[in-house]
């Protein structure tokens, strides 16, 4: 579960980790209430979207940049009513974007240099690490390719917690002294509770940043969590925004449906997510266009499949649907059954590919037979997947 | 022989009067599977009955284990207490705990993994179907069957299979059953980031395996596990290989459905895993319905007898 950049450094102040002074605004109204918490001087805009590049992204009016920066607080008031409710487009949003319904003012504040820090799962280990860079405010992917020596590395072991030398090991690596290496020494700590104690997935900061002063801050914020564990945090559940998600990936999470939106024409229905992952990339091999990704999972019930028939209908581009079913526990007469009561009820008139095997498939392939439903029917994945395909052609 | 598990293994299940755990103790018995105790805290002393089977019922694992010799545990019980399930098994000494489970907290994961470092007993999972080692009676009947794979369509040879997905393992064990091509064991590991078992851990038991004639490695996107796994089978491993990655149509930085299926940088996508698969000699399966036929291609070129 992702969350806002505002969301994520309050969660920071929260934790001890320092931020420069912000605030939030979700309607104009709210926009000189929010700046009369901050100091008069320079001030930043920035786009509350779950999305990066917000910076350099451009929004469907034609207005340049999802984060400004204002000389001073009336400026950014203007500049603000320019961003909010309109669509901002990044890198990361697609060509639809996403619209803006919160902004958030920060103090702009003195930057002497900036750096990069995150913390999340080292997969290869199963333990935490930190990553930190003193190439911070630019693409990490790109220092991490470029130059990858400027990319330093700790793991943690879960079972002590983040140690006080690594922490000094690190803070020279980046070649902080005095007051900044105290002040990021403590930082790095807070940070590591927070990581810990919230069960994030990741939390990355790009820029942190010393200022003249020897402050460290963390100037953004990009925090999610392990959705595995949001039962027992209601208090970061609370901080879902559904505006940032899909309305049919939302519908499809009631039905415990794992569903996500693609940009092709070819439905697809599918038990187990693996099933589900190769059932897209055959459609695609044979030459056609994933719509989705959708895993029914090992139980599907009867409503189940109805649930995702609707779904996939409810998006436009769809042209076509394929059902793959490899049934091990699962009685391919059940889903069969399940098929025909939703053909019925959302009245489909898309062509129908289905492919059943498994357990008590004869009786699933008898009761589709007997449907009397126009659908073809698919021996294996490959000849399914081609079948489709030519027919949405 | 098979490798983990055989016919004879003794297992006891976790979870045992859950709906979910009861469904699949069924499905084992029925299999023929020596299911030798269950474990629900709370309930020992009671029984679990189905047909002529009466399997008792014990509040620990370490009294389950202690009474009846059961050496390996599958876990079916929820996400909140399914770490502390697995490091009861550990402190049980049993040699293999099985964590069907789908959901546990990552970070739960990481103090279970940190926890279980030196220890003997061996996690495969979570979020996994489990193991089987078919049987040699009708529909590979007489089998050792842990998880929620489907028995009957396993047939008792010489191939082993690894994957991170269920119902792909389905996919793959029917079409090489299918061809008349038996299995000694099939191991799913699992989906999640953090897993006890990797491919490569399953893979260096498949060619220590004298049984095991030919290997099927399935994989996904995210993380390096399949990359580690084919890199030393190039440097060890003599047998013939098949390999096939799912999710070469799946956006970046959006998670297909497993925890680990998240493309998450260059190194992890179906396309490198597949060059790396190329680069190292195993016969990759150019669709999901192709792995069977791959493997055949493979045992050809290497001379290999698969049946």
């Amino acid at each position: 579960m992702n969350i806002h950049e505002y969301q994520a450094k309050a969660l920071f102040e929260k934790f001890g980790v320092p931020v420069p002074k912000g605030a939030a605004a979700k309607s104009a109204a709210e926009f000189a209430t929010a700046l009369a918490t901050l100091p008069d001087g320079p001030t930043m805009v920035k786009s509350q979207i779950h999305a990066g590049g917000r910076g350099k992204g451009t929004f469907t009016d034609g207005f340049k940049g999802g984060v400004k920066f204002c000389k001073t607080k009336a400026d950014a008031q203007e500049i603000a009513g320019k961003m909010l409710n309109n669509t901002l487009v990044t890198i990361q949003t697609g060509p639809a974007g996403r619209k803006v319904q919160t902004i958030y003012f920060t103090v702009a504040s003195d930057i002497k240099k900036e750096y990069y820090l995150a913390i999340l799962l080292d997969r290869a280990s199963s333990k935490p690490v930190i990553v930190a860079s003193t190439e911070g405010g630019v693409e990490i992917e790109k220092v991490a390719h470029d130059t990858p020596e400027k990319i330093h590395k700790v793991v943690i072991d879960p079972a002590y917690g983040i140690a006080d030398f690594q922490i000094r090991d690190l803070i020279a690596k980046l070649g902080l002294t005095g007051a900044e290496a105290k002040n990021a020494a403590k930082l790095i700590r807070n940070l590591y509770t927070m990581y810990w104690e919230t069960d994030a997935a990741m939390i990355e900061v790009n820029p942190l940043i010393t200022t003249p002063t020897g402050d460290v801050l963390a100037l953004d914020a990009k925090v999610s969590f392990d959705s595995n564990a949001l039962y027992r945090h209601p208090e970061i559940v609370a901080l879902r925004d559904l505006n940032e998600e899909d309305p049919k990936e939302i519908e499809a999470s009631k039905y415990s449906l794992s569903y996500i939106a693609l940009d092709g024409n070819i439905a697809c229905l599918v038990n187990g997510a693996g099933l589900a992952m190769s059932t897209m990339d055959i459609i695609q091999h044979y030459g056609g266009t994933p719509a989705n990704f959708l895993d029914v999972g090992g139980g599907a019930s009867k409503d189940q499949v109805v649930a995702a028939f609707k779904i996939i209908l409810g998006d436009p581009n769809v042209k076509g649907i394929l059902v793959n079913i490899f049934g091990g526990i699962m009685d391919c007469n059940v889903i069969a059954q399940g098929i025909v009561e939703a053909v019925k009820e959302v009245g489909l008139k898309l062509p129908l590919v289905v492919r059943l095997e498994g357990n008590n498939v004869v009786a699933g392939k008898a009761t589709l037979a007997a449907s009397g439903l126009t659908l073809v029917s698919g021996d294996t994945m490959a000849d399914a997947a081609q079948k489709i395909v030519k027919l949405v052609a | 022989m098979s490798i983990l598990i055989t016919p004879e293994t003794k297992i006891l299940i976790q979870g045992i009067t859950g709906e979910f755990g009861a469904r699949h103790t069924k499905l084992s018995l029925d299999y023929g599977t020596k299911v030798v105790a269950g474990v629900t805290p709370g309930k020992g002393g009671q029984f679990f009955e189905h047909g002529t089977h009466r399997v008792p019922i014990f509040n620990s694992v370490a009294d389950a284990a202690k009474a009846t010799g059961a050496t390996v545990s599958a876990i079916f019980v929820p996400p909140p207490f399914a770490g502390d399930a697995i490091l009861e098994c550990v402190d049980a000494g049993l040699d293999l705990a099985v964590a069907i489970t789908e959901g546990i907290p990552i970070r739960d994961m990481i103090r279970v993994k940190r926890a279980m470092a030196g220890k003997p007993t061996r996690l495969v999972g979570p979020n996994c179907p489990g193991l089987v080692t078919p049987g040699t009676g009708k529909d590979s009947f007489g089998g050792c069957r842990i998880g929620i794979a489907p028995g009957y369509i396993h047939k008792k040879g010489h191939v082993g299979v690894v994957s991170r997905s269920g119902t792909l393992t389905y996919e793959a064990v029917f079409q090489l059953t299918s061809k008349n091509i038996g299995q000694t064991t099939c191991v799913g590991i699992g989906g999640d980031p953090v897993n006890g078992t990797s491919h490569l851990d399953v893979i260096k038991m498949f060619n220590d395996d004298p049984e095991t004639h030919g290997i099927i490695m399935i994989g996904e996107i995210g993380g390096n596990a399949e990359v580690e796994a084919a890199r030393w089978i190039k440097a060890n491993c003599k047998k013939p290989v098949a390999g096939f990655i799912a999710g070469a149509t799946a956006p970046a930085g959006r998670r297909m459905g497993h925890a680990g299926a998240i493309v998450g940088g260059a190194e992890d996508t179906a396309a490198a895993k597949i060059a790396v698969f190329k680069e190292c000699g195993i016969e990759v399966a150019v669709t999901p319905s192709d792995m069977a036929d791959a493997l055949l291609r493979a045992a050809k070129a290497k001379g290999v007898t698969l049946s």
